[in-house]
């Protein structure tokens, strides 16, 4: 378990905290899964995203999704928001089959649900206070007292409350990242989706959104996933890691099985090298053919 | 269309969102819509006042300019510029909230992007649009007279009284009106339809709006021929 207030919060006795955090997390792991894909097929047209896909995710968790471009990793997070239908199999969440329930229903679980967009996807006509108020304010009667201290709450624990007055065009990008982090925790979800946390971030606002995401997910007793190809960061945040490839779960483990792997495609991933089980060169005809030389290989 | 209207009644329980629809829709565009129909008010009375002399009919002035803007070119050049500035700024702001992934994270958060973003628009628009052609008539008829009465020397009495006596209010007012009213209708619903039906990309978006102002400038045309025959046939 990693020391849980790492961005400087100032509590007395953090190791007690921690501990209390770690029996609230085994408890929570303890119940049912809050996420269930069972053979779950998805295609965009007659391209077939997801084949036969069996997935559980417990509760109190930091998930990592890996794999390729393409490979059909923010599909599953689209599956569970409901915002598309897999062809076969079901998504349940929290017990409720996503792609059964009637729009008022799916409305009520989304409102569980907060998911952090790859480049945040802030509302750019509202400042930073607005971002955060505005789940706040389109779902609750709180009087506006009650909100702004809850929104500067929310922008304390990213550590963004001096930016409240800030419009998103004068925030950096991992600045916009946290202010959408805030936004999407703002009705304390029980789970989270990331699409791509870590994208275009420098170093610092890596590992600032990378502990982010763990201490929030540990504190508010949260179930997170997410779906990236920062296999460092992530390996150093996630409780366990699924491997997509070719539409399948091709590979799954915790960091350190992950990291000892020697199943080629975790291998290539992990170590990011060029040819392997996913080739360098996409699906094309002989290189020679293309050239008008005769007969040869493509590579 | 129809889940426009449907979800227009969050919309009005808050109609502050709509209310501020109307300021950028409507308030921002006055500036080119009185410009505009001052400048139209003058061709109008210049061009009126050159014709009608030939006949001796000059004080007949007053009539023309009146009759032509608040039965054809308010509604119709107020539309047009409507189309033109608020109307495309509406499809591109949704289709770019749409291409940054904003409407996508709406409905996320279990908000409903066609009742928080569309329809404060569709209403913010059909509200804006029969009182910017009023204004651009008021204008209109203000330059008419600036060119012919203050430049050109025609009397100011029969200018007003022959413009008074000719101009009906329900056959020529309250039909200009009506007519804005389909107009608005048209622009908004087909702005905010390419908005939220643009690829999120940047020459989808950039498409869409070139498709707002001209799918609405040959629907505002189209339509008035239309609206034009069923309300002025056989009035004389």
């Amino acid at each position: 378990m990693r020391p849980v207030l790492e961005l400087g919060c100032n509590l007395g006795d953090v190791t007690h905290v921690t501990e209390i955090l770690e029996v609230k997390r085994q408890k929570l792991m303890a119940t049912s899964p809050l996420i269930e894909f069972r053979n779950v097929n998805f295609a965009y047209g007659t391209r077939p995203i997801l084949k036969g896909v069996d997935m559980s995710i417990s509760r109190g968790q930091v998930i990592a999704i890996m794999g390729g471009s393409g490979s059909g990793k923010t599909t599953l997070l689209r599956l569970i928001g409901g915002e598309i239908r897999p062809l076969v199999g079901s998504v349940s969440v929290a017990g409720q089959v996503v792609h059964e329930l009637g729009r008022n229903e799916l409305f009520k679980l989304r409102r569980k649900m907060g998911m952090l967009f790859q480049f945040g996807a802030l509302f750019t006509d509202l400042s930073v206070f607005d971002n955060v108020a505005f789940q706040m304010r389109e779902h609750t009667n709180l009087p506006e007292s009650m909100i702004r201290d809850l929104v500067l709450m929310k922008l304390h624990a990213v550590g963004l409350r001096g930016a409240q007055h800030l419009m998103p065009a004068q925030l950096s990008g991992g600045m916009a990242r946290r202010v959408a982090l805030a936004r999407s925790i703002a009705l304390d979800p029980m789970l989270m989706m990331f699409d791509e946390p870590f994208t275009g971030l420098d170093p610092i606002s890596l590992s600032v959104i990378g502990s982010l995401i763990r201490r929030l997910t540990d504190t508010l007793g949260m179930t997170s996933i997410m779906v990236t190809h920062d296999i460092q960061e992530s390996l150093r945040i996630v409780d366990y890691v699924y491997f997509l490839a070719d539409g399948v779960i091709a590979a799954h483990g915790t960091p350190d099985e992950v990291r000892a792997s020697k199943v080629p495609f975790v291998h290539q991933f992990v170590h990011g090298e060029i040819d392997g089980p996913v080739p360098f060169h996409y699906q094309a005809q002989a290189y020679s053919q293309d050239l008008g030389i005769g007969v040869g290989s493509n590579a | 269309m129809l889940l426009v209207l449907l979800k227009s009644v969050p919309g009005f329980l808050r109609f502050r969102l709509i209310t501020r629809e109307i300021y950028y829709a409507g308030v921002m565009s006055l500036i080119i819509i009185l410009v505009s129909g001052l400048f139209v008010g003058m061709v109008l009375g210049l061009q009126g006042y050159e014709t009608l002399q030939k006949f001796g009919s000059e004080s007949a002035v007053g009539t023309l300019v009146a009759l032509s803007l608040v039965r054809e070119l308010g509604p119709v050049i107020a539309a047009l510029l409507f189309a033109s500035r608020a109307g495309s700024a509406m499809t591109a702001e949704i289709g770019l909230m749409k291409a940054t992934e904003q409407l996508a994270a709406m409905g996320m958060m279990a908000v409903d992007p066609i009742a928080r973003i569309v329809a404060p628009r569709f209403w913010g628009g059909v509200f804006s649009m029969p009182l910017l052609a009023a204004m651009f008539s008021v204008m209109g008829v203000f330059g008419g007279y600036l060119v012919t009465v203050i430049f050109i020397g025609v009397d100011e009495g029969s200018f007003w009284s022959q413009m008074q006596s000719s101009v009906d209010f329900r056959y020529d007012i309250v039909n200009g009106v009506i007519k804005s009213c389909f107009f608005g209708v048209v622009v908004t619903a087909i702005a905010v339809f390419e908005g939220f039906d643009a690829p999120p990309t940047a020459e989808g978006v950039s498409g869409a709006t070139t498709r707002t102002v001209v799918t609405s400038a040959l629907a505002i045309l189209g339509l008035d021929f239309v609206l034009t025959a069923f309300m002025f046939r056989g009035v004389s």
